[in-house]
């Protein structure tokens, strides 16, 4: 044993979170709201699992719902066979079975997928969500068809007066178990196992030279991510108390992917953000454009083109100028750019809503917001937004020169002090 | 035998298909080491611009402009995406086309609606070519096989006997060498990604009105098209036609057929079969079928 010292900052941050995970619902009454910290919270744990394999192991995978999805039907049977008395298990406990599940999955399909890496694992670990998905509507009789299968989470008598009917227990117990996951992430990064995991995904050749079975490796990381994304599914099956194909499918494979991209491979707590921002749009957005997934979408490759580091690299990039007291000097040019990209965003907004206006069947083309009403189908709503659009742009071409020349100077500053 | 021979005739159709969209797919990852995740939703966008040109100028102006505009666009995306995103490396790559495919899926909803659009094998090709025993075999299918080997033939001709395809070939192996020899590669792999392109939409505009015009068809057909590449072995043109035939049969022969097997039937059991298929190639066969390395 090496003496190590408190790591007086990890503690604080791991608190830090505890607390904003106590307070959140405290602050944010409304239901709407409890529903969306709710599945951020088992969101959270998901694309955690997801980066195991795509940011500590470079295994891009493209099926990793398979692990959640039946994870989360064999949380639902589970419950339904304790509400009927089958046997008696404490609903608390319930993602454990989940994960277990969900880990038996990862041993079965791990073995198949992590046979290969790079694009071919892509490839492969579609195919096997493919699969998956095509089995789950086979298979009617236990995983319920499209329809999936309902389950009721009030099960047995209440402990200490937690029955997890009302939304609030359920959020502390996503809460409780999101919290837990992310320690044992994290302290799972810290292991020889997550280690190698790196050095596998950085140069598999030398880490075969050094003595270890690359394949065996990519295993183990995996069959570990699936027991984590089956957690995640025990709790959405108590949250939601269904399970549908929809679980498994492709697109929600995808929605992780996008998810941890956009909130950042390369970092621990990217995929904190990521989960974040993704349920924003899939539960805030969703309810106010049908449009949402090309939104959500064009979000995705922008990040791809210009920040393949995600949402946490261009936080960390700021790190050194608020260290330096340098921030203030940024709050030109960021006034600047934002101005910019919110008119190129109106005109966006403006164009894919008129369009999808036109395309629905029966839908008047009149669209009224608070203060304006437009026909979408005439000429000039057209003609404003694509100047607005063209507008946007031009001016953020000049605004990103001047924030690059700012930025530039900035980080001499820094340098000479 | 009349099923048999009409059902061969059906699974030798639709893996022509499958080997149109594949050969652009592998020729792609083969040139640039990119897995073009937004294939089918070219091969979808053909079938679109076909159906649009065909209700404003007919079938045949459509089966020669929806392939030159969806070529048009790879070119566009490989020249201000692809190439941006190349210093990234591949995986950066691979996700940038991932995002792709989700918007010009979504692009298809938001402009043709969500339900499928009427699309239809046209007039002069509607009917019976010859008869098998009873079963009348319908024009259209020859069509389909007609242009996908007038494709391949014209695709092989161009690979092997002109200067471009040389170039191309050349490319695939020694990039830096074919650069210092004075040819533009950028160029050429913006030519191979546009050319795969408009490969995937001339499969769509001949796709499209043989099966369904709808949002759905990018991803039903994508997993499809992937499995045929790996099975193929990865960047191989022969493998991914063998695999394109081998496939294309599994799924008419499993979806006409009705034996038993463990209480389903296996029409019922036919859209895993691919993917069945993949699995067990990989465990006994990692390479794929014509595949040269592993891993």
């Amino acid at each position: 044993m090496r003496y190590q010292p408190l790591n007086l900052a990890r503690w604080i941050l791991w608190g830090a979170t505890a607390a904003v995970f106590i307070v959140a619902p405290l602050v944010f009454t409304s239901s709407f709201a409890l529903t969306m910290l709710t599945q951020m919270g088992s969101f959270i744990i998901f694309a955690l699992s997801y980066n195991m394999l795509l940011g500590q192991g470079g295994m891009l995978s493209f099926g990793h719902a398979v692990y959640s999805g039946l994870g989360a039907y064999i949380a639902a049977h589970a419950l339904n066979l304790m509400g009927k008395g089958a046997f008696a298990f404490p609903v608390t406990l319930l993602p454990l079975i989940g994960g277990l599940a969900g880990m038996l999955f990862g041993v079965m399909f791990g073995y198949v997928t992590t046979r290969r890496a790079g694009t071919t694992f892509a490839l492969i670990s579609l195919g096997v969500g493919e699969m998956v998905f095509a089995c789950v509507l086979m298979f009617p009789g236990f995983f319920g068809g499209e329809a999936g299968i309902s389950t009721n989470r009030v099960v047995g008598k209440a402990f200490l007066g937690v029955s997890y009917g009302p939304a609030i227990q359920v959020y502390y117990l996503v809460a409780a178990w999101c919290l837990i996951s992310m320690a044992a992430m994290f302290a799972l990064t810290q292991t020889s196992l997550g280690r190698m995991a790196n050095a596998v995904r950085d140069n598999p050749e030398r880490a075969e030279f050094v003595g270890y079975d690359t394949q065996k490796v990519r295993f183990l990381q995996l069959v570990l991510a699936s027991f984590f994304a089956g957690v995640s599914g025990g709790l959405s099956c108590i949250n939601f108390e269904i399970v549908s194909a929809e679980n498994v499918s492709a697109l929600s494979s995808g929605g992780v992917l996008i998810a941890t991209f956009i909130g950042g491979v390369p970092f621990f707590f990217g995929p904190i953000l990521g989960a974040i921002v993704f349920i924003f749009f899939v539960v805030a957005l969703s309810g106010f454009t049908k449009a949402w997934l090309l939104y959500l979408g064009l979000f995705f490759v922008l990040m791809v083109l210009y920040a393949p580091g995600g949402l946490a690299s261009l936080l960390l990039l700021h790190i050194p100028l608020l260290r330096a007291r340098r921030l203030n000097r940024l709050a030109l040019p960021y006034l600047l750019a934002g101005g910019a990209v919110l008119l190129a965003l109106a005109g966006v907004i403006g164009l894919v809503e008129m369009i999808y206006r036109l395309s629905e069947q029966g839908a008047s083309t009149v669209i009224s917001l608070p203060g304006v009403s437009f026909d979408a189908a005439t000429a000039p709503p057209w003609l404003s937004f694509g100047f607005l659009l063209m507008a946007g742009l031009a001016a953020l071409h000049f605004a990103a020169r001047f924030f690059s020349r700012r930025w530039h100077d900035v980080q001499t500053e820094i340098r000479a002090a | 035998m009349e099923f048999f021979l009409v059902q061969a005739l059906n699974g030798i159709s639709y893996g022509l298909l499958l080997f149109m969209l594949s050969s652009g797919l592998t020729l792609v990852f083969s040139l640039m080491g990119v897995l073009n995740f937004a294939h089918a939703s070219f091969y979808m966008l053909g079938a679109y611009f076909a159906f649009q040109v065909s209700t404003r100028i007919g079938f045949w102006p459509a089966l020669v402009i929806a392939p030159i505009l969806v070529g048009a666009i790879g070119m566009l995306v490989e020249r201000f995406g692809l190439r941006k995103v190349h210093r990234f490396g591949h995986v950066a790559e691979l996700l940038f086309t991932f995002g792709l495919a989700y918007l010009i899926d979504e692009a298809v909803h938001l402009i043709w609606g969500r339900s499928a659009v009427d699309y239809r094998v046209p007039p002069d090709l509607d009917g019976p070519l010859f008869e098998i025993f009873t079963t009348q075999y319908p024009i259209y299918r020859g069509f389909m096989m007609l242009v996908s080997v007038a494709m391949l033939v014209s695709i092989w001709l161009a690979l092997t006997r002109t200067r471009i395809g040389l170039v191309i070939q050349a490319a695939l192996t020694h990039p830096q060498t074919v650069e210092a020899l004075g040819h533009n590669v950028p160029r050429v792999f913006m030519l191979v990604f546009g050319g795969g392109a408009a490969l995937a939409g001339l499969a769509g505009v001949i796709g499209g009105n043989a099966f369904v015009t709808e949002p759905g068809m990018a991803a039903s057909v994508g997993p499809i098209i992937f499995v045929v590449v790996v099975v193929g072995g990865m960047g191989s043109l022969a493998g991914a036609f063998i695999a394109s035939l081998l496939i294309g049969c599994l799924q008419t022969f499993s979806v006409a057929l009705d034996w038993p097997i463990f209480g389903l039937k296996l029409s019922q059991v036919a859209p895993v079969l691919p993917y069945l298929l993949m699995v067990l190639l990989l465990i006994f066969r990692p390479k794929g079928l014509m595949g040269t390395r592993e891993g």
